[in-house]
């Protein structure tokens, strides 16, 4: 404890649970801050509720507080640690949010901790919009013409004196929430009272609204003595007016002139220099289509999305240096840990494309207004490498996972749609537009039609347009010459319908473009290349991990925590580890991590050329979640060696027939269930067990089409939808039992043996997995007994190696078996944190032998664990907040604590936008109302409160609403407490609390749970570790 | 399009791809740049003359070719009247759709006399000559040659581009009362406009002009420029400099003004394994500590054991121990290797041209 003693102590603040434009690229960033603490000698405290992150793991981290990043929970850390230092600029907006409330509080004056970076009067000139501006124009950089209001007079003055259209901005917001194209006064009175709402000084600014304009970004690295490098320039391919996160963009930008490029670069040096910025920025332009004319739109002067795509798109490590800098080193004499020869004061050059394209799930949410704007939407983004535009694009396409071979071929360039309703498409930004483009010139559109929809740079459309006109003139049988051309547009054999060797060359990312020798082993494909840039062929003993691909809803964070732990692990075993994996917000693709990280699809044809070059011993597909586990079977028999548990066994687990059929030879119990493939089979269950019934295909994630139908013509509706999803596997229906407890096991095993962890879910069956609350450990010791055993015996007879996760239905203390995971699941780094032991580090040593126990070990449990769902409702404009067997949620946050209630109110805190209610809270329901009723006495007496039922809502629900709606206008209702989904009747309630950023909690079980645990006293802020140790040993069964 | 080209290369080995520009053999140093943009300034940059180069930046052409336009007879669009590589490697040639393109890049390349080759692997290429070092290469879009070794005979060291680029007499302008002299070894017009800026009258002379016959335009300073080829060919302009110094009036050397100053100094200049062409390389003030992003394009270079001795190391590029700037405080001189004026690259640096015009206000001008 030495560096205690000397108090070189830095506390960091995290981004939180990942939500719609806070996604794990803070993960990576958070990490590589820490790694600098390390190497400068610091000792680094992390303050994240976010357990499923590689950060949160001691991984580079020496103290680790699963704590809300609230300014409240910061104190307490910083009363207990008394830090020398505090870095606020790599967990996002929520930790620069944090970061200036406790300058402004004097908290950091109180104890005498320095900011280090980007100084917090920088920070503030950057995102106060007003204060910007002024700054922007005190340095003579032309910034669009534009005003800042407080409220709405001054707003709608502001409006008629610049005249519309406006793009409405929010001062301090995240993912450009609140932010929208006003077009009319009405547009505008519309929009107010939400964007004032998302900005937490209360401020918004209007600007001339630059229709058809491109954006450009620049991210700019300046160190303390003011040098300055810019270290990318990305294209959004999209124009203003799209958020940048829900973007398709280019790296490096290509239509740019010397020119433009140096005027812009020239100007985003000077914006970092009027915010006086110590660290990294990115700087967005607003850049004519027409002459030499460019407006600053803004400045993050932080780690972002984007910087951390800049990261990983040209090999420059931003947050590594930024870090680096913040500590006083100057830019020259920080190492290029790429070239290992060269320093980070340079300017990537880069022989390649990258293209970065976000993927939605907009579909999953009822009401959501399904078209793309200022509000960024998507939930996670691919980053492709190619050595052309074509190819980058094409691989993009397939890496997002929805089911489209490229960027032609798949399902929206085969469908019926009409020219008519392509435009519409086009028209209203719906998602995904460059695969309606491709449809367009498919029904003869002319690129200038779709130029003028879509203002996207004609030069891209017309590469689209060639590209649609080779695919349609291709032979049906392609010759060797025909063949490499069109491999060499990216095309698939899937996409082709052929299948041959394809000759990829493996090339590096090495920052200058093959000017100096580089020892990177950060690698992609391509198929335009005639060698390879490393040796492939040496013998060693060779693992290739995949990753989790892209997010989406129901992979997220911790499917990449489960990548990184195994690459980690498994280099106790192996003399290689390679990653294949795509995504560019996360740890795994970082180049540090392993020994070769190949940025590539998923894809089985990807894949096994990868396999073919490199020859790897096994292939691990059980650490990112479904898309390997989908891979599996399919490469086990093509003869790739499989890490762990056999393909076969995969293919059991997944295949809801045979493995209905293996619990009832075991004897193993099981929710009643069916699998039909016609409407008869479905009546003959339903005769028997009743309605509702939860009814879905298999082999999917996140209850990806997951439905509750509760009569005959709801379960007739149902089957077309999830047909067209999973064509050759039958549709499941099991019978629905809504008493019962939801638990899973996430564990390990050796193929005899196993360890793992029993969690509970707080809300009932019906609320998808990734959607509860759950709670380890495990407190009544029958079921989980039995749970225990289950998991053993299904160990041997599968020959499990490896991890699983098995879900449970608790009917009357009888644990039924609802599915089995052979893989790494959601809840996994939970589990394994709620204990201190690495679940994935003992999956690994059972792969390889036995472990020394005999059957199933639970570690201790030492503190109470719960895990809280974040939702992204407020970003997700006219979605209706609900729960249900369809994951919807984003990501999660998680506390330990001494006690039960503690670890939940602390869980529940570190999910945005909750808070404790200071003023009222509203609570009414149909469904559980004696529920509702409980919850209701016990906040009011415990906390004095006003809380208000509204329930019964049949008698005058029109009034009852009213009233409801005006209580909140009046602000006299700062928190929702509601249940089961009444569309029809609080659609309003419910999206005004989400757009107002009140806090509603969608479940009466959850609801009454949390009554208890609201305004407890005294709370906990114990260090993670501290938690293991525990005084609070609980007693496990 | 469609027909096929080669590019043969001194160490023995063939490429094919696919044509453009104009139909023809020609054969050039193989050099490498990894600027990302600016090809209509790299490919006119005087200081390319004799070279085939190859652009690591897989798309070239995007943004095509822009119509000439000029300030004065300084043309603000081109850095000299001419495409002046000798032949153009790149991984895909594309067209353009910008608001300002008067040509693709393939139309200007055709007009130009300069053939291209697409469809390479370029990384490879560049691979070779980082790891072999620049070497004469043969490129045809005439067919494949029967002996290419006869074309590639020829020996960039041994070549005076300076002769063949340099004006054969003084371009003279007459805007302001005073005049700098730029002695023309084939200088960037982005040079000659930041030097106007200065509000001072270009006259450029040819490189060969006897520092008398520079010292007749009285002018208020002198600046050598940037030029093609191996400095050590250059006798004429390095006495004409020891002479010129001995006036003691402001002189700044770019790029092979600065290899001229070290060689009239006592100094040495030695050609580079594969020299520094691109736009995003530091230089580090040896003085402040401050740093700089720069464009390069240099083949030859002095390290700190070549200097002169009265020269004071200013400038370093912190990757490879190259002086990228010198300061003779003594002979009222200062050099920088790379380029201050971008063209394509950075402004960072651009303050040097500033540092240059108060020099020659210090002096009285």
């Amino acid at each position: 404890m030495v560096t205690e003693m000397t108090g070189r102590k830095v506390i960091v603040l995290g981004s939180g649970a990942i939500k719609i434009g806070e996604a794990a690229e803070f993960d990576y960033s958070g990490s590589q801050a820490l790694r600098v603490l390390k190497e400068e000698g610091y000792e680094s405290v992390l303050i994240n509720p976010n357990v499923a992150t590689v950060q949160t793991s001691y991984d580079m981290a020496d103290k680790v507080y699963l704590l809300p990043v609230e300014p409240y929970f910061i104190e307490r850390v910083i009363e207990k640690e008394r830090p020398w230092g505090v870095m606020v600029g790599f967990g996002g907006q929520t930790a620069l949010s944090a970061g200036v409330a406790l300058h402004h509080s004097g908290v950091f004056k109180k104890y005498g901790i320095k900011v280090l970076g980007t100084s917090i009067d920088g920070i503030e000139r950057a995102l106060s919009r007003e204060k910007f501006k002024e700054t922007m124009r005190e340095h003579g950089i032309k910034v669009p013409p534009s005003g800042s209001a407080k409220n709405k007079k001054s707003a709608i003055r502001l409006a008629k004196r610049l005249g519309y259209p406006l793009m409405m901005r929010v001062s301090f917001n995240l993912g450009g929430r609140g932010s929208a194209v006003l077009w009319n006064e009405k547009d505008l009175e519309r929009e107010l009272e939400r964007a004032f709402a998302q900005s937490s000084i209360g401020e918004i600014l209007l600007e001339r609204y630059l229709h058809g304009w491109k954006e450009i970004e620049y991210e700019v690295v300046r160190d303390s003595m003011g040098n300055c490098a810019v270290t990318a320039c990305i294209e959004n391919l999209d124009p203003m007016g799209v958020h940048t996160g829900d973007s398709v963009v280019v790296t490096p930008a290509q239509t740019l002139d010397n020119y433009e490029y140096q005027m812009m670069r020239t100007i985003s040096i000077r914006v970092a220099e009027a915010i006086n910025l110590v660290g990294e920025c990115n700087v967005q332009f607003a850049l004519s289509p027409h002459g030499y004319e460019a407006y600053v739109i803004e400045t993050n002067p932080r780690m972002s999305r984007s910087s951390a795509l800049a990261s990983k798109a040209t090999g420059y490590p931003l947050a590594y240096v930024a870090a680096k800098i913040a500590f006083g080193h100057n830019l020259y004499d920080i190492k290029n840990s790429v070239s290992k020869s060269t320093t980070a004061f340079f300017e990537p050059s880069l022989d390649y494309i990258t293209i970065k394209m976000p993927r939605w799930d907009l579909a999953k949410f009822d009401s959501a207004v399904q078209s793309v704007g200022t509000e960024m939407k998507s939930i996670g983004e691919v980053m492709a490498i190619g050595r052309n535009f074509e190819e980058a694009m094409q691989k993009a396409v397939r890496m997002l996972q929805i089911g489209e071979p490229g960027l032609v071929g798949g399902p929206i360039y085969h469908s019926s749609m009409g020219k008519k309703e392509i435009v519409e498409t086009l028209k209203q930004r719906r998602p995904y537009w460059q695969l309606y483009v491709m449809k367009a010139f498919k029904e003869g559109m002319s690129v200038y039609e779709v130029h003028d929809i879509t203002s996207v740079d004609l030069f891209f459309l017309k590469k689209l347009h060639s590209l649609a006109q080779t695919y349609e003139k291709r032979s049906k049988k392609p010759n060797a010459k025909e063949y490499k051309s069109m491999k060499r547009l990216g095309f698939s054999d899937a996409q082709l319908g052929v299948s041959r060797s394809n000759n990829l060359s493996v090339k590096q990312i090495d920052t200058m473009a093959g000017e100096w020798p580089a020892q990177t082993n950060y690698l992609y494909t391509t198929s335009l290349g005639e060698e390879d840039d490393i040796d492939t062929k040496a013998k060693k003993r060779k693992l290739l991990v995949l990753g989790a691909g892209v997010f989406r809803i129901g992979v997220s964070v911790e499917f990449d925590f489960g990548s990184v732990a195994l690459a980690e692990g498994a280099k106790r075993y192996f003399d290689e580890v390679s990653m294949i994996n795509y995504n560019p917000e996360t740890v795994s693709t970082d180049w540090d991590r392993v020994h070769k990280l190949y940025f590539d699809e998923l894809t089985e044809e990807t894949v096994v050329n990868v396999h073919r070059k490199e020859k790897f011993e096994s292939i691990a597909t059980f650490a990112g979640g479904q898309i390997g586990n989908n891979l599996s079977l399919a490469l086990e028999r093509r003869g790739i060696k499989l890490f762990g548990t056999s393909g076969k066994s995969i293919d059991i687990a997944e295949d809801r027939n045979r493995f209905s059929a293996l619990l009832e030879k075991l004897g193993i119990k099981q929710a009643s269930w069916a699998s039909a493939t016609s409407l008869n089979q479905m009546s003959e269950f339903v005769e028997k067990f009743g309605f509702p019934v939860l009814v879905r295909p298999s082999y999917v994630l996140s209850g990806s089409a997951m439905k509750i139908a509760n009569n005959m013509s709801e379960l007739a509706d149902y089957i077309d939808a999830a047909t067209k999803l999973s064509p050759k596997h039958p549709i499941i229906m099991s019978s629905f039992i809504k008493e019962g407890i939801e638990a899973e096991l996430d564990c390990g095993a050796d193929g005899e043996n196993a360890m793992g962890v029993t969690l509970r879910h707080i809300e009932e069956a019906g609320v998808h997995s990734g959607d509860s609350t759950i709670a380890t450990p495990f407190l009544d010791g029958g079921p989980s007994a039995k749970m225990k055993e289950i998991a053993l015996r299904l160990v041997n007879e599968l020959d499990i190696k490896g991890p699983f996760n098995l879900q449970f239905i608790i009917e009357k203390n009888e644990p039924l078996v609802i599915e089995l995971n052979l893989r790494a699941s959601r809840s996994m780094p939970f589990a394994s944190k709620s204990v201190g032991v690495n679940i994935m580090d003992h999956a690994i040593n059972g792969v390889f032998g036995r472990f020394d126990w005999n059957g199933f070990y639970e570690p201790e449990h030492r503190a109470f664990a719960v895990k809280s769902p974040q939702f992204s409702w407020g970003q997700l404009r006219g979605a209706y907040p609900v729960l249900g067997p369809e994951m919807r949620s984003t990501g999660e946050s998680a506390a330990f604590g001494r006690s039960l209630n503690s670890a939940l109110i602390k869980s529940w805190l570190g999910v945005q936008p909750n808070k404790v209610p200071s003023a009222g809270v509203l609570i009414y329901g149909e469904k559980d109302r004696g529920l509702l009723k409980e919850t209701a006495d016990a906040l009011a007496q415990k906390i004095g409160v006003s809380t208000l039922a509204v329930a019964p809502m049949h008698n005058h629900p029109a009034l009852e609403i009213k009233h409801a709606l005006d209580l909140i206008d009046q602000k006299r209702i700062d928190m929702i407490i509601t249940n089961n989904g009444m569309r029809n009747v609080d659609y309003e309630i419910r999206r005004k609390a989400v757009d107002l950023n009140i806090p509603i909690v969608l479940n009466a079980r959850l609801g009454r749970a949390l009554a208890d645990a609201l305004f407890l006293d005294n709370l906990d802020c114990d260090e993670m570790k501290e938690h293991w140790k525990g005084g609070s040993v609980v007693s496990v069964g | 399009m469609g027909d096929t080209a080669y590019i043969y290369l001194e160490d023995g080995t063939s490429f094919q791809g696919d044509a453009f520009g104009y139909n023809t053999v020609k054969c050039g140093e193989l050099i490498f740049t990894t600027s990302m943009n600016g090809y209509p300034e790299s490919l006119s940059d005087p200081s390319y003359a004799g070279q085939i180069m190859i652009i690591t930046h897989p798309l070239v052409g995007n943004y095509g070719v822009p119509k000439r336009s000029s300030d004065d007879g300084i043309l603000l669009n081109f850095e000299s009247e001419k495409v002046q590589v000798d032949g153009l490697i790149v991984s895909e040639l594309t067209k353009s759709e910008k608001w300002n393109c008067a040509l693709n890049l393939d139309e200007w390349l055709a007009n130009q006399n300069t053939p291209g080759i697409s469809g390479l692997d370029t990384r490879l290429l560049t691979k070779k000559v980082r790891d072999k070092g620049a070497m004469m290469c043969a490129i045809s879009t005439r067919g494949r040659l029967r002996y290419p070794e006869r074309v590639l005979k020829k020996d960039y060291t041994k070549i005076n581009f300076v002769e063949q680029l340099s004006p054969k007499r003084p371009i003279v302008q007459n805007r302001y009362r005073k005049s700098v002299v730029v002695v023309d070894c084939g200088v960037k017009h982005g040079i000659l406009r930041n030097v106007s800026r200065l509000g001072y009258n270009v006259i450029r002379v040819p490189y060969n002009y006897t520092a008398d016959k520079i010292m007749s335009f009285n002018p208020a300073g002198v600046l050598y420029s940037n030029g093609p080829g191996n400095p050590n060919l250059l006798k004429e302009v390095v006495s004409s400099m020891q002479t010129v110094l001995e006036y003691k009036i402001p002189v700044f050397g770019i790029c092979l003004g600065h290899q001229i100053a070290s060689l009239a100094l006592g100094g040495r200049v030695r050609k580079m394994k594969f020299g520094h062409r691109a736009v995003n390389k530091a230089v580090v003030d040896q003085i402040s500590g401050k740093a700089y992003i720069t464009s390069h394009n240099h083949g030859y270079a002095m390290t700190p054991r070549d200097m002169p001795d009265e020269g004071k190391i200013w400038l370093m590029s912190p990757d490879d121990n190259i002086v990228e700037g010198a300061l003779y405080k003594k002979r009222n001189m200062m050099t920088t290797q790379f380029h201050p004026e971008g063209r394509p690259g950075t402004n960072d640096a651009g303050f040097i041209f500033g540092m240059f015009g108060k020099m020659i206000k210090e002096n009285g001008n």
